[in-house]
C-alpha cells in the first residue's frame, strides 16, 4: 500500500488528512512541519507528500525544494495545500517543483479523488 | 465513502483557541515595542509571520470543517496581515488595536462556532474594518465560469516539456483522468524524440493531440491541467459544449466535547509501562500456576515489580492530565495591559516557570484566584509613574508571575514591586471591623495575614476593577477548595508577594490513616506538622472553652475527633491517644485520635453528589480492604478549632494565633 505524508501544523488538519486517507487504505504518516518532515522522509520511502505551506520551521516551499534535491525524491508527487487567495505561492510551489496544490478548503472525498488520481 | 467530520471538531477549537491566544500575546509585544519607540516602526518578521501562519490555520481548518463565519472573518484579518507582512501596509499603534480588536472578536466567533451560535454582532462590522484597513484592495475571486456551451466536445493539443517529470507530473495520469471526463481518441506525436544515443530517461519528449468526444465544461479541462500549464504546451478548442457541474459541501456543527492533548511522549511511555505490566503479569500466573512454597520468594519479587510497575502507571496516568501553568500565565499580558491602561498605571508583567506542570482540573479552577491576584497587584500594588518617580522607582512596575516544583507540591508566586501593604490601614480596618480586639497587639505578618478576612478590603472607593465584592478571603477559600493554600508577605516601599501552594493532582493524595473508635480516617499528609504523645498536665481549659494545649511553649487549640464526629472514641486520657499537629493557612491546631495506622496514598472519591458540603470532610476513599473512609478537610478544622477557641477566650486566641504565625516559618 502506498505510504503517505502529510505535513502540517495544524493538527486537526493533520487528522483528518490522516484519518480520510488512512480510512482509503493508504498508510499514512504525520509531520508538524517541514524539517520533521525531510526527517521522515530520510528515513523511509514516501511515496506522496501533502504538505502545508506556511509553517514554522521550515515552511512547504523550502520544503519542496529539499526533497527535489533528493535523489530518491525527484519524481515523487508533492502536493502543496494552499488556499484561494495564495495564487502567488502557488506558483512558488511549482517553480520549486511541486506536482500540484489541492485547495483549503477541502472535503474528505475530494481529497481522496485526488489522490487516488495522482497515485494512480 | 462518508467520514464524518465532526471527530475532528474538538482538536479544531481547542488549536484554533490557542491560535488566538498565540496572536493576542504576539500582538501585545509588538505594541510594547511600538509604544517603547514611540510610533511606527518595522515589526519583527517573525512575530508577523506568526500571527499571520495562526489566522491562516484557522481559517483553512474552519473552511474544511464547515464553519464559514469563522472562515471569513479569519480571511479578512489574514489578508490584512498579509499587507503588512509584504510592507503593503505600515504596522502603526492604529492598526495594532485594529488587530487586537479583531483577534478578540475571532476568539468570540470561535467560541460562538462551537457552541452551535450565530456569531457575536459586532463581527460584521469588524470584519469590513479590516478589509478597508487594507491599501491594496484584494481583487475579487475570480470572475464566474462563462459555460461554453458549443458543439460536441474538445480536440486538445499537449506537449509536455522537458523536465516535466520533474515536477512529480505524470503525462498518462493526466490522459486517465481525460478518459474519465467521457470518450478519449489519443495521438501521439513522437516527432521529438531523440536518437538512442542522447535519450534521457528522466526527460519528456512525447506530446499528443487528444480528442475528447463529450461536451464538458471548460473549467472541467482546465482543472485536469490546472497543475502543469507552466510545464507544457497547451492548446483546448472546443468542437462542442456543456454544463457545469456543482457541488455543494458538506457542513456539520456540533457541540464540542471536552478533550486534552496530550504529548506524543507521555502515551508512548504509557504503552511501555503497560508492556512491562502485561510481561509481569504473565510471570505471575505461570509462577502461581504450580506454585510451590520454594518459589515464595519469586513470589515476592514478582509481587514488588507489580507494584512498581503499577505505581508507574498510575504516574504515568496522571501525567497525562497534567498542563502546564503557560496555558493560564498566557492571558495576563492582555489583563494587565487593560487594567494598567484603565488606571493610567505603566505594567510590565514578568512572567516565568511556564512550563511547571498541572493537574487540567486546578489549572482550570485556578485561574479566577490567579487572575483577581494579578488585578489586585496592579490596583493596589504598583503606584501610579508619578508616585513611582517620587519613591525613586522606575516609572514602569512591575508584576512577576512564577511557578516552580517544591516538595511534591506546585508553587505559584504573584509579587509586585508596588507600595506594599498598609499595615497601618489594615489594622485601622479591622479594628473598625471588630475582626481585632481594639487592645491586642499583632506581629506584622499577622497583620497581612488580616488581608484574607472575609468581608476585608481596604479600596476607598469601589472601582470597577476590584471592588466587585469578591474579596481575597474568595481567593483563599478557592485555593483552599484546590487543597492548597495562599500566603502574603510584605515589604512596605518594596512591593507584596502572595505565595501560592497548590498540590500536584486532585485525584490521589498521600495520607496517614487514623483510627478513632472504630472508624478510620484518612488524613492528607501535606497537613501533618507533627504527631506527639501530650501528657495530660499539659493542657488547659479556660472557662468551658475547648482544650488549649501547649506544645514546646506553643498554645493550641486541641480538637478531639471522637467528640467532633460524635464517636465512642476509646482513648479517654490525653496520654492514652496521639496528638496529630495540623498546619493550615499558617494557623496550627492539634487534633487527638486513638491511634496512627499508617501511611499510604489513597485515590480521592468525591463526596459531592451524594453528602451535601461536610465540615471537616473533604472526600472519602476506598481502603485495601473494601472498607470506605473518609479524607479529613484540614483547612476546615483548624478554622473549627480556631472559632470554637475565639468565642470561648479571645485571650487565650491571641496568644495561641501568636506563637502560631512565630513559628510558621517554611
Amino acid at each position: 500500500m502506498p505510504t503517505i505524508m502529510t505535513v502540517d501544523d495544524t493538527a486537526s488538519m493533520r487528522q483528518m488528512i490522516s484519518f480520510t486517507l488512512g480510512s482509503a487504505g493508504y498508510e499514512v504518516i504525520e509531520a508538524a512541519d517541514g524539517a520533521e518532515a525531510l526527517k521522515l522522509a530520510q528515513d523511509r520511502k514516501v511515496d506522496l507528500v501533502i504538505a502545508d505551506v506556511n509553517m514554522p520551521n521550515m515552511d512547504g516551499i523550502t520544503l519542496v525544494k529539499s526533497l527535489r534535491a533528493m535523489e530518491q525524491y525527484k519524481f515523487t508527487p508533492i502536493l502543496m495545500l494552499t488556499t484561494e487567495s495564495q495564487a502567488g505561492k502557488r506558483d512558488q510551489g511549482r517553480s520549486a517543483g511541486a506536482t500540484g496544490w489541492i485547495v483549503k478548503p477541502f472535503n474528505p472525498e475530494q481529497l481522496v479523488d485526488v489522490v487516488r488520481k495522482v497515485l494512480g | 465513502m462518508a467520514i464524518d467530520l465532526r471527530r475532528f471538531h474538538a482538536t479544531f477549537f481547542e488549536e484554533s483557541l490557542e491560535g488566538v491566544a498565540a496572536m493576542e500575546a504576539e500582538l501585545l509585544d509588538i505594541e510594547r515595542v511600538l509604544q517603547r519607540s514611540g510610533g511606527v516602526q518595522e515589526a519583527d518578521a517573525e512575530r508577523l509571520n506568526r500571527i499571520f501562519r495562526a489566522a491562516h490555520s484557522i481559517k483553512g481548518g474552519a473552511g474544511t470543517f464547515g464553519f464559514t463565519d469563522v472562515a471569513h472573518f479569519a480571511h479578512a484579518l489574514e489578508s490584512l496581515l498579509d499587507d503588512i507582512r509584504s510592507g503593503r501596509r505600515a504596522l502603526d499603534l492604529e492598526v495594532v488595536g485594529l488587530l487586537m480588536r479583531a483577534v478578540d472578536c475571532l476568539r468570540a466567533i470561535v467560541l460562538a462556532a462551537r457552541g452551535g451560535e450565530a456569531p457575536p454582532a459586532e463581527a460584521e462590522a469588524l470584519r469590513v474594518a479590516l478589509e478597508r484597513a487594507q491599501t491594496a484592495g484584494r481583487p475579487a475571486s475570480s470572475a464566474p465560469e462563462p459555460v461554453a456551451s458549443t458543439g460536441s466536445g474538445w480536440e486538445i493539443e499537449f506537449h509536455p516539456h522537458e523536465r516535466f517529470f520533474h515536477t512529480g507530473n505524470d503525462p498518462l495520469r493526466l490522459l486517465r483522468t481525460l478518459a474519465e471526463l467521457g470518450q478519449l481518441v489519443v495521438r501521439a506525436d513522437v516527432s521529438r524524440l531523440p536518437a538512442w544515443d542522447s535519450f534521457d530517461p528522466e526527460l519528456c519528449y512525447l506530446g499528443w493531440s487528444l480528442t475528447l468526444q463529450k461536451p464538458v465544461a471548460r473549467s472541467a479541462l482546465d482543472e485536469v491541467f490546472a497543475w502543469v500549464v507552466g510545464d507544457c504546451e497547451l492548446q483546448l478548442r472546443p468542437i462542442a459544449a456543456a454544463a457545469a457541474p456543482s457541488d455543494p459541501g458538506p457542513k456539520t456543527e456540533e457541540r464540542g466535547a471536552t478533550s486534552i492533548r496530550v504529548a506524543t511522549a507521555k502515551v508512548d511511555a504509557l504503552v511501555d509501562i503497560v508492556g512491562e505490566l502485561v510481561i509481569t503479569q504473565t510471570m505471575l500466573s505461570q509462577l502461581v500456576e504450580d506454585f510451590t512454597p520454594d518459589r515464595l520468594a519469586r513470589l515476592r519479587a514478582g509481587v514488588a515489580q507489580l507494584e512498581r510497575h503499577t505505581r508507574d502507571l498510575q504516574d504515568a496516568v496522571l501525567g497525562i492530565r497534567m498542563l502546564p501553568i503557560g496555558f493560564v500565565f498566557s492571558r495576563f499580558p492582555r489583563l494587565a495591559r487593560d487594567v494598567s491602561a484603565m488606571l493610567g498605571k505603566q505594567v510590565e508583567l514578568v512572567i516565568s516557570g511556564e512550563r511547571t506542570e498541572l493537574d487540567k482540573a486546578i489549572i482550570e479552577r485556578i485561574t479566577d484566584p490567579l487572575t483577581h491576584l494579578v488585578r489586585n497587584s496592579i490596583d493596589h500594588g504598583i503606584e501610579t509613574p508619578e508616585e513611582r518617580r517620587r519613591a525613586g522607582k522606575p516609572a514602569y512596575g512591575s508584576i512577576r508571575l512564577d511557578a516552580y516544583h517544591k516538595a511534591g507540591n506546585v508553587v505559584i508566586e504573584v509579587s509586585d514591586d508596588g507600595r506594599g501593604l498598609d499595615r497601618e490601614r489594615i489594622l485601622a480596618k479591622a479594628r473598625a471591623l471588630g475582626l481585632v480586639a481594639p487592645e491586642a497587639e499583632l506581629e506584622p505578618a499577622q497583620i497581612d495575614e488580616l488581608i484574607f478576612m472575609p468581608g476585608f478590603s481596604t479600596a476607598e472607593s469601589v472601582n470597577d476593577l476590584s471592588g466587585r465584592g469578591v474579596g481575597l478571603d474568595v481567593v483563599r477559600s478557592n485555593i483552599r477548595a484546590l487543597g492548597g493554600g495562599v500566603e502574603v508577605s510584605s515589604v512596605p516601599g518594596q512591593g507584596t508577594r502572595f505565595i501560592i501552594r497548590l498540590p500536584l493532582t486532585l485525584a490521589i493524595v498521600d495520607g496517614m490513616s487514623l483510627q478513632v473508635g472504630n472508624e478510620i480516617y484518612i488524613l492528607p499528609l501535606a497537613w501533618i506538622a507533627e504527631t506527639l504523645r501530650v501528657q495530660p498536665e499539659r493542657v488547659s481549659q479556660p472557662a468551658g472553652g475547648p482544650e488549649i494545649i501547649s506544645v514546646r511553649g506553643e498554645y493550641l487549640p486541641l480538637l478531639r475527633l471522637d467528640r467532633l464526629f460524635n464517636l465512642p472514641g476509646r482513648a479517654r486520657e490525653l496520654d492514652q491517644g496521639i496528638v496529630v499537629i495540623i498546619e493550615a493557612d499558617g494557623r496550627r491546631a492539634g487534633l487527638f485520635v486513638d491511634e496512627l495506622l499508617g501511611q499510604q496514598q489513597v485515590v480521592l472519591k468525591s463526596l459531592e453528589p451524594h453528602c451535601a458540603r461536610l465540615e471537616g470532610i473533604s472526600a472519602a476513599t476506598i481502603l485495601g480492604d473494601g472498607t470506605v473512609a473518609l479524607i479529613l478537610d484540614a483547612g476546615s478544622l483548624v478554622r473549627q478549632a480556631y472559632s470554637a477557641a475565639s468565642l470561648a477566650a479571645p485571650a487565650a486566641l491571641g496568644a495561641a494565633q501568636a506563637a502560631a504565625v512565630s513559628t510558621t516559618v517554611h
